[in-house]
């Protein structure tokens, strides 16, 4: 599978990432080479494999249904690069 | 009195609780290295005001009688990976550039616990991306090595744990913490002739280091040499309820359990790591090694691990597919960086803010993981490299059958030159083509120094161990250790 120019501003998009054409050029040569060595996986025999979960078994650990943590409003905000009063603060999202 | 920065963590620690020398000393002579050392750019961050209080509080711990830490008076180095409490933490990044947190990780908590003081934040590839030190937005890390030849080139102190490589080899810190999600602790480690181990995958608590691939992401000492590592990795490791990977067991006693002798250790060397064209001083060192193993009592077994070949190309599906994920949180909104062209709207800022925000191999990675990951391709990439990725483990499960540990290089060369490995983005992949097999199976790895190439710069033995027993592991680093006389280190230029 190789992607052309589309693909990659339609994997940019999906990304939210910004590009300008030159950048979707460049950009186009380099996912295909990296995409063209990772299909050598495709020779590989999984037939009857399961897909990897757990690197090693590890149960999953339920806890009471209790709080442990909150009520750390201000520290939360602290690093906002814009907020208004106790909120985040966005550019406006309904006209 | 014995030139203090010349010392390890255990020499450190003992001194200090004997009395033959402060941790307010130790940590001075320290920070008076940092300081000098700008030309390296190891540091984006200097704390030598961290480092005296913690020394401060050893001090005054050891005048009232109390307790000491098993890192009691150490000052160390630690990765911009780990958020620290009230210390700016980026990741190397643009995108967190100025990001203060108001929390402190588990791991980095529990070493301020045992004693040791931060000397400030190592630089790093971005967001852990990289294996040269060479995509960080605070600079190139350059390594305090140079070839014998006089040419005096820069070279790459290895990544992603390149801050912390160039600070231990340069003697601006004793020991650093490191993170390795396909080999960012090994390979640097290798590449400056220092140690370090990423223990098995749920020791460490991740909680509170920034996430770069978290089915891979695993913390672990540097230092230099094995007791050192063993000594900080106790202070590291234990069970965390914060992360939902870590592993409820409780700390083995590593550093009291060293022993040299490996009598009834059956060692596997494997064939598909003898690359076609492996590299001369790295086929020589890897004999070296198997003959030192030999001479501490080892038994030396021929193993195959048939898909290793595989291994990097499932890597490279399976990290940058997480990643993508992880990534998502770095918006514009609740923390970092804001990019809002004028009169643009919700979605532009996003795209604008991680356009501005993210180094190119951070974007590169993020748009692999996001096309692995898109509507009509998961099976095809993701799932069968999480095929691959079980094969990989069997690979492994089956070599227990025949041996207790795998001896192998750490990287197929030594450090090259910044800028040597930039213009293709596999070429540099593949320096990691030793290291990250141990990754995917998320087992205990390790490098210790092996030699010196031909242009005399050091090369590091990689021990591979069953999940869990990284006593063994350190055991083997410890037999090599004492037999390969490594004493060499960077000449000061810096």
């Amino acid at each position: 599978m190789s992607v052309d120019k589309d693909t990659v501003n339609k994997i940019a998009r999906l990304s939210r990432i910004a590009i300008s054409d030159a950048e979707a050029d460049k950009m186009v040569g380099e996912l295909n080479g990296i995409l063209a060595w990772v299909e050598q996986l495709g020779e590989v025999d999984v037939t009857g494999v399961e897909p990897m979960t757990a690197v090693i078994a590890n149960k999953l650990r339920l806890r009471d249904d209790v709080v442990t943590d909150g009520d750390v409003r201000d520290k939360v905000l602290a690093n906002a690069p814009a907020k208004e009063g106790s909120f985040f603060g966005v550019p406006k999202v309904i006209e | 009195m014995t030139e203090l920065t010349k010392l390890g963590v255990a020499a450190i620690r003992d001194g200090v609780a004997s009395g033959a020398f402060t941790a307010v000393e130790v940590a001075t002579a320290f920070n008076s290295n940092v300081a000098k050392a700008k030309a390296l750019n190891a540091f984006i961050v200097e704390t030598p005001e961290k480092a005296i209080e913690a020394a401060q509080a050893v001090d005054a711990d050891r005048a009232a009688g109390k307790p000491l830490g098993k890192m009691a008076g150490v000052p160390i180095g630690m990765k911009d990976l780990f958020c620290t409490q009230g210390v700016q933490t980026t990741a190397a990044s643009h995108i967190l550039e100025g990001f203060v947190p108001t929390y402190e990780s588990t791991v980095s908590a529990k070493l301020w616990k045992a004693g040791a003081g931060m000397l400030g934040k190592l630089n790093m590839d971005q967001f852990a991306m990289g294996s040269s030190n060479e995509t960080s937005y605070f600079g190139n890390v350059i390594s305090p090595w140079r070839r014998n030849d006089g040419s005096n080139a820069a070279l790459a102190p290895g990544g992603s744990s390149g801050g912390s490589s160039s600070a231990i080899a340069a003697r601006l810190c004793p020991a650093a913490t490191g993170t390795d999600t396909g080999g960012s602790i090994r390979q640097p480690a290798a590449f400056v002739g220092i140690s370090g181990i990423k223990p098995t995958y749920g020791r460490c608590s991740r909680w509170g280091v920034v996430a770069f691939a978290s089915s891979l992401d695993q913390a672990g000492p540097m230092a230099r040499d094995v007791r050192d590592c063993a000594i900080m990795l106790e202070a590291m490791a234990g069970f965390d309820p914060k992360d939902s990977t870590s592993l409820d067991l409780p700390v083995p006693t590593w550093e009291a359990g060293l022993n040299r002798d490996l009598k009834g250790k059956r060692i596997g060397i494997p064939k598909e790591y003898r690359l076609d064209g492996i590299d001369e001083d790295i086929a020589k060192m890897w004999d070296n090694g198997i003959a030192w193993l030999k001479d501490a009592g080892a038994e030396i077994v021929d193993i195959s691990l048939p898909h290793t070949q595989y291994a990097l190309p499932a890597y490279y599906i399976i990290a940058p597919a997480e990643a993508s994920s992880n990534l998502a949180r770095y918006d514009g909104v609740r923390f970092g960086l804001r990019d809002l062209p004028e009169g643009a709207g919700l979605q532009d800022m996003y795209a604008a803010t991680r356009a501005a925000g993210f180094g190119e191999e951070v974007r590169r990675r993020i748009m692999i993981g996001t096309y692995v990951l898109s509507a009509g391709f998961y099976d095809a990439y993701y799932t069968q490299a999480q095929k691959v990725r079980a094969l990989i483990a069997r690979d492994f499960e089956n070599a227990w059958a025949s041996c207790d540990l795998i001896l192998a290089p750490t990287a197929p060369s030594a450090a090259f030159g910044l800028g040597e490995k930039n213009a293709d983005p596999l070429s540099m992949y593949l320096n990691d083509v030793f290291a990250v097999p141990a990754s995917l199976a998320g087992l205990p790895a390790m490098s210790v120094p092996g030699g010196l190439s031909k242009d005399g710069l050091p090369l590091g033995l990689q021990i591979i161990g069953k999940a869990l027993d990284e006593q063994a592991v350190l055991n083997a680093g410890l037999a090599i250790e004492q037999r390969s006389g490594f004493t060499a280190e960077a000449g000061e230029w810096w």
